[in-house]
């Protein structure tokens, strides 16, 4: 009898010994665990892959492939070329003396807006023109920003007669494929907002241009529209005043209504 | 038997448990402080990166706008690191043949990004998104400190929860117009606390229940 409760009594010491073991080894591997909380494994943007041969988390697009609603089908908008364009149509180039690309006749770039121009668009455009384009091209455009102080290539001004002629469909390729020594943005640049910047860039040109004829867009040319460019006319003449890249950064958002 | 003790030794007792009590105070307080050291939040500390970018030169001295480099800022929860690319589009022509280059154009020939090392990496367990910051008029300077002064990014603030709270028990203290969000020059005394509630209220920020419930940052 004595010895029946002995056993008993043994194996409950042994059975605490065999639970504290468990709740130590439990304790122990929670403090393993925080570690994995804190890098879990999961891909977060940016992040390096050992799994995907060239090593990136973020997976580029397939080739030949289309995502959904990507199937770009509005041709004008997506591209600035007219619907029938001729992939092969030749036409002069030439060199300035600054080595810059010229080039007089567009025949496939589109003439017109493929969006309505509105001030939002041109609001829109000017904060996308400063943030893009003003480190080259300049606060209003002259080929003179910081970028080429400091050494880069002097890109022609927007306010000569070939450029002022040049069909709007040319600004948006040459911001999606680039020109000459000047790198394409389409990756960096959405497409609305790249239309948004030639509209800004042409009003830059009627801005400087007194006795301009040019109106911002065919289509469009209705009061608002008109009223429009006079107030963003107003806004980039104060800015050549100042003549200076960061001053024209520190203004107002709003400066341009009166 | 002889006393094993004198009689001092309840003095020595009694301010032993003093003693403790105070020890165990410092300890607690050296822990706090150790756990916001830099030395484990990382704060301060400058890393080596493969190319030595300088934010102070094209920032603060080439005045390149923030969203130049960092498109999806706005628009995702990450700001996003440039890719290769986008210094092509100055170094193609810009210092083309420097040394210091070498490994930028060695990543755009053989279409291999650059590894940045990271400096902000916030746990796996805690949510952050940038666009909501940067729509409802929290500047970068407020979270990252004068990037434009930083040859080397470092990471200005602690990123503990304890920061985050500190801000979100009370935006207001620390919201900005949305046209100075890429101002590094931007004081929070720029605006008179009037201005800040009345903007606070422009942005339609929730309440402070809302911004301290777990659930917000850890889902
Ligand atoms: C890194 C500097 C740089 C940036 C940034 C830049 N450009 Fe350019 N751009 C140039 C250079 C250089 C040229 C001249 C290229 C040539 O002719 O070889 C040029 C040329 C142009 C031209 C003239 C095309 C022609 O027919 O002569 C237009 C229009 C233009 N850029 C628009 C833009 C727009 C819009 C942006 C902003 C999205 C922009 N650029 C950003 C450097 C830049
Ligand atoms: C010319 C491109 C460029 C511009 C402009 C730029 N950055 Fe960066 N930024 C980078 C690159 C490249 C890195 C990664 C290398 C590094 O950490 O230094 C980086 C890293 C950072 C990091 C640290 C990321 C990490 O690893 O945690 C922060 C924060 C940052 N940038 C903020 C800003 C802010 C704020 C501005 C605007 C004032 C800005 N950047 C402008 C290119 C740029
Ligand atoms: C918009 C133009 C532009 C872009 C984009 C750009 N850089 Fe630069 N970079 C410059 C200029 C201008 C300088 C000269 C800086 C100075 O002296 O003020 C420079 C200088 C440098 C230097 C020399 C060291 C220094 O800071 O003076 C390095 C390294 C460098 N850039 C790396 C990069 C990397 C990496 C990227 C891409 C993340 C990049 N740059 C993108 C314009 C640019
Ligand atoms: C509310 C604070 C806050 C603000 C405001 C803020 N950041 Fe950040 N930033 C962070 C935190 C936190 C991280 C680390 C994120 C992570 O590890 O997931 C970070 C990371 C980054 C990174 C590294 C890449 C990434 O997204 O993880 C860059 C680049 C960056 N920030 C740039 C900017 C720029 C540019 C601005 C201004 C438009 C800005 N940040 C505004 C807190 C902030
Ligand atoms: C300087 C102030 C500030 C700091 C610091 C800050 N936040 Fe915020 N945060 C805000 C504001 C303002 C909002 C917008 C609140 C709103 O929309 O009602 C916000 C919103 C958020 C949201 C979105 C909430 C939702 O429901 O969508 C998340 C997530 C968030 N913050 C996470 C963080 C994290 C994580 C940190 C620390 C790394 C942090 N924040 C630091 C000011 C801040
Ligand atoms: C504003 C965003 C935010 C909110 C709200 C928030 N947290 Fe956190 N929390 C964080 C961040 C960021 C970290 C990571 C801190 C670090 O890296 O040290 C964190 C870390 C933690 C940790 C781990 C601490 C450590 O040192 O490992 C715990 C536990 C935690 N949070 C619990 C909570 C609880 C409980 C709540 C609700 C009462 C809460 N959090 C609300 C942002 C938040």
């Amino acid at each position: 009898m004595s010895k029946l409760i002995n056993q008993s009594s043994k194996l409950r010491m042994s059975k605490k010994l065999i639970y504290s073991l468990l709740i130590a080894a439990f304790c122990i591997s929670a403090i393993g665990c925080r570690y994995d909380m804190q890098d879990q494994p999961r891909y977060k943007p940016f992040k390096e892959s050992d799994f995907f041969s060239d090593e990136k988390a973020m997976r580029d697009l397939p080739e030949n492939t289309v995502a959904r609603g990507n199937l770009r089908e509005n041709k004008a908008f997506y591209t600035g070329k007219k619907e029938n364009a001729d992939p092969n149509v030749q036409v002069e180039t030439t060199m300035d003396e600054d080595g810059n690309t010229v080039v007089s006749s567009f025949p496939n770039a589109i003439e017109e807006f493929p969006i309505p121009v509105t001030k939002e668009l041109l609001d829109r455009g000017e904060q996308r023109y400063k943030i893009f384009c003003m480190v080259c091209h300049g606060p209003v455009g002259a080929g003179d920003g910081m970028i080429v102080r400091r050494g880069y290539p002097k890109p022609s001004t927007y306010h000569n007669d070939r450029l002022r002629n040049a069909p709007v469909g040319h600004f948006y390729d040459v911001i999606t494929n680039g020109w000459g020594k000047m790198n394409g943005y389409a990756s960096q640049i959405p497409v609305a907002d790249r239309w948004a910047i030639v509209a800004y860039i042409r009003a830059l040109q009627i801005s400087q241009d007194p006795n301009s004829k040019m109106t911002m867009d065919k289509s469009s040319t209705d009061s608002a529209g008109n009223t429009d460019n006079k107030d963003n006319a107003d806004n980039a003449e104060t800015e050549k005043d100042s003549d200076k890249a960061e001053s024209s950064e520190n203004k107002d958002a709003d400066g341009g209504e009166k | 038997m002889a006393q094993l003790f004198h009689r001092g030794a309840n003095n020595i007792a009694k301010a032993s448990l003093v003693i403790a009590v105070l020890l165990a105070g410092v300890a607690f307080y050296a822990y706090t402080q150790l756990a916001r050291s830099s030395y484990l939040t990382g704060r301060y500390l400058e890393k080596q990166q493969p190319v030595q970018f300088s934010h102070k030169h094209h920032v603060g001295d080439d005045g390149i706008d923030c969203r130049y480099c960092h498109t999806s800022v706005e628009t995702s929860a990450s700001a996003g690191i440039p890719p290769t690319q986008t210094c092509m589009n100055c170094h193609n022509q810009l210092y083309a043949d420097q040394e210091y280059l070498e490994p930028v154009r060695a990543s755009y020939r053989d279409n291999k990004p650059i590894k940045w090392e990271r400096v902000h990496d916030l746990p796996g367990y805690a949510y952050f998104n940038h666009s909501i910051h940067v729509a409802k008029g929290v500047g970068c300077s407020t979270c990252h400190g004068q990037i434009d002064n930083m040859p080397a990014v470092y990471q200005e603030n602690t990123l503990q929860m304890e920061w985050c709270l500190s801000c979100h028990r009370q935006p207001e203290d620390f919201i900005r117009p949305k046209s100075e969000i890429y101002n590094m020059q931007w004081k929070d005394s720029n605006l008179t606390a009037e201005q800040r509630l009345k903007l606070k209220a422009d942005y339609k920020i929730r309440s402070k229940e809302l911004l301290t419930s777990c659930s917000t940052c850890h889902r």
